[in-house]
């Protein structure tokens, strides 16, 4: 690995002193800010995973809530037999697995068909979980009782988020990120350059897929009952793909510029026009693909462009 | 000595138009080989069997004795094929720096990190772009967008390198400069084919030339011989690009 420079240095010195100040927060509310926070730092990590291959590859996956919802039954079904902790790695595996499962068959096919795939497939688990389960177990749902309480989570879910930005820090200054910056710009050249193009975005597809898995198995008892229409909630995909496009998936922390406001204005909605949140979500998410392709970071960055271009001339005026 | 590369009978069809049909030729070691044709003729398909970007229908390419027309793009690369690109392939997001490591990172000569830096630059160097590395390559000219492709190309130590069309475009005075580069090139004992159309590069630079016509090839040999060939001029004088 390379040293890191001194900026980057900064970076992960403020990165983890955001998240250690995020982690104080159960200790000055245990109500509305907490349970608000949690719903933020599931879609920090949902959408920043989610970006980690979706930024760079510019497929756009719906399986976010096939990922989610295999890592909430992992939990659900184990949680009698295993260690909490355990039931979290397994997640994690199963996650990578099918993410690498579906890489494989799919990446090669172009981004509209991925789409489409990916959807098909989140609604295909969940059929497969609600006939095994109608078939072999008495009840449709499972029950899941720990110890863990809402600050617990939380408190896992900054983990999460800060392994996921950790993560991909450490990914973007890899060759693998060097590769998928390459294969955005043009994947002809990336292949003629000597890069396995479909094993790169494959794995990027199982490392994201396994945070998302580890994200529902932390969720898991938050629910206390688990059926397939919540944890496999195609709703789940939707916000998701809203949130990180709102934000800008070009940088790290581009989607959680669209997770905070997002989130917030979500629930704030859900509590008071409850049957309009599909609305909601149908307009924004027009607006964003429409009005900010790039996101918001995009339009930042794009000012910032025009700003510097403009100070330049006048530099150059002053000068001539 | 086996060839550095070697072409038999490749055929590559595209529905019922063949584009390279029954061609075979070899390269040798340090040679600087000119493929030539009119437009359409297929000498960009031939390259583009030869690099991987697309499977020959039949036949069989070997690099130094070792098939690679069977393995994916990807693979030839690591093998020891780098090429540009006809129509410029730049990376618009990454500077001219980032363009030329993008070769040395995953291609035949690996590096990475500070050492693939001073790689780039020093390439950039060569290819007359010293000082140019953090430019952004879209705000670059065309002949210099050449310059970064070609230093890309250059950055994996390639055992062979193909140039499809690298000099078409440019005007007089960058096109001494572009076949003084090649030249260097051919000097350092790099194995090369190049596409071209410009004769006085072919004139000045090539050992050999192969000569396509309609997927065909109809000439192979010294540069002198071949260009005064009957075949060959009957081809050109029925080509008005040429
Ligand atoms: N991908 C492709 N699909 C269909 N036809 C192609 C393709 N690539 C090239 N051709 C055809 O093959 C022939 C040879 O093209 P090309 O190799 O580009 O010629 P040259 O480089 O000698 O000008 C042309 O008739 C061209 O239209
Ligand atoms: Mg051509």
């Amino acid at each position: 690995m390379t040293p890191f420079t001194n900026d980057e240095l900064k970076w992960l010195g403020a990165g983890a002193i955001l998240f250690a100040v995020a982690a104080l927060l159960p200790l000055v509310d245990q109500g509305f800010y907490l349970s608000l926070s949690v719903n933020i730092m599931l879609y920090a990590a949902l959408c920043t995973a989610w970006a980690l291959f979706s930024g760079p590859t510019h497929y756009v996956s719906l399986a976010t809530a096939a990922f989610y919802g295999l890592g909430t039954y992992t939990v659900g079904l184990g949680i009698d037999a295993m260690p909490y902790p355990l039931l979290l790695a397994i997640a994690a595996l199963i996650g990578a697995a099918l993410a690498g499962l579906v890489g494989a068959a799919t990446l090669r096919i172009s981004g509209v068909y991925f789409v489409i795939f990916t959807f098909g497939l989140a609604e295909l688990v969940r059929q497969l979980v609600t006939w095994t389960q109608t078939k072999f177990a008495t009840a449709i749902g499972l029950y899941v009782f720990t110890d863990l309480f809402e600050q617990h989570i939380y408190w896992m879910l900054v983990a999460l988020t800060a392994a996921v930005f950790l993560t991909a820090f450490l990914i973007n200054r890899s060759r693998l990120g060097f590769a998928m910056q390459i294969i955005g710009n043009d994947e002809t050249v990336a292949r003629h350059v000597g890069i396995d193009t479909a094993r790169s975005k494959i794995v990027l597809f199982m490392i994201s897929g396994a945070f998302i898995a580890v994200a529902g198995a932390i969720m898991a008892p938050r629910y206390s009952y688990i059926e397939p229409p919540s944890a496999f909630n195609p709703m789940i995909s939707f916000l998701v793909v809203i949130m990180a496009l709102l934000g800008g998936t070009k940088r790290l922390w581009g989607p959680l510029v669209g997770v905070i406001p997002f989130t917030i204005l979500m629930d704030q909605v859900s509590a008071r026009f409850p049957n309009h949140t599909m609305i909601v979500i149908g307009l924004a998410f027009l607006a964003i693909v429409y009005l900010i392709p790039n996101g918001v970071t995009g339009l930042l960055e794009q000012a910032r462009a025009r700003w510097k271009a403009r100070a330049a001339r006048m530099g150059q005026e002053k000068a001539a | 000595m086996t060839a550095a590369l070697s072409v038999r009978a490749a055929t590559k069809s595209f529905g019922g138009l063949v584009a390279v049909n029954e061609v075979s030729f070899d390269v040798r070691q340090g040679e600087l080989l000119g493929l030539i044709g009119p437009n359409g003729s297929g000498k960009t398909t031939m390259l583009n069997l030869i690099s991987g970007a697309l499977k020959p229908t039949r036949g069989e390419i070997a690099l130094s004795g070792e098939r690679i027309s069977d393995l994916p793009a990807h693979r030839i690369a690591q093998k020891g094929v780098a090429r540009t690109f006809q129509l410029v392939r730049v990376l618009p997001s990454l500077d001219a720096e980032g363009n030329v490591m993008a070769g040395a990172v995953f291609g035949h000569m690996r590096s990475w990190g500070a050492e693939a830096h001073k790689l780039a630059r020093a390439l950039l160097g060569r290819v007359g772009l010293a000082g140019k590395g953090h430019m952004p390559v879209d705000a670059m000219t065309y002949i210099d967008q050449k310059r970064v492709e070609l230093a890309r190309a250059l950055a994996g130590n390639p055992r062979v390198l193909l140039l499809d069309e690298w000099l078409a475009g440019l005007n007089p005075t960058e096109l001494k400069l572009g076949i003084a580069l090649i030249d260097d090139l051919r000097r350092e004992g790099r194995t090369i084919i190049m596409v071209e159309h410009v004769m006085d590069a072919i004139r000045s630079l090539c050992d050999r030339c192969v000569v396509m016509n309609s997927g065909r090839k109809i000439a192979d040999g010294d540069v002198e011989t071949v260009l005064g060939d009957p075949e060959v001029v009957a081809a050109y004088l029925g080509d008005a690009d040429a």
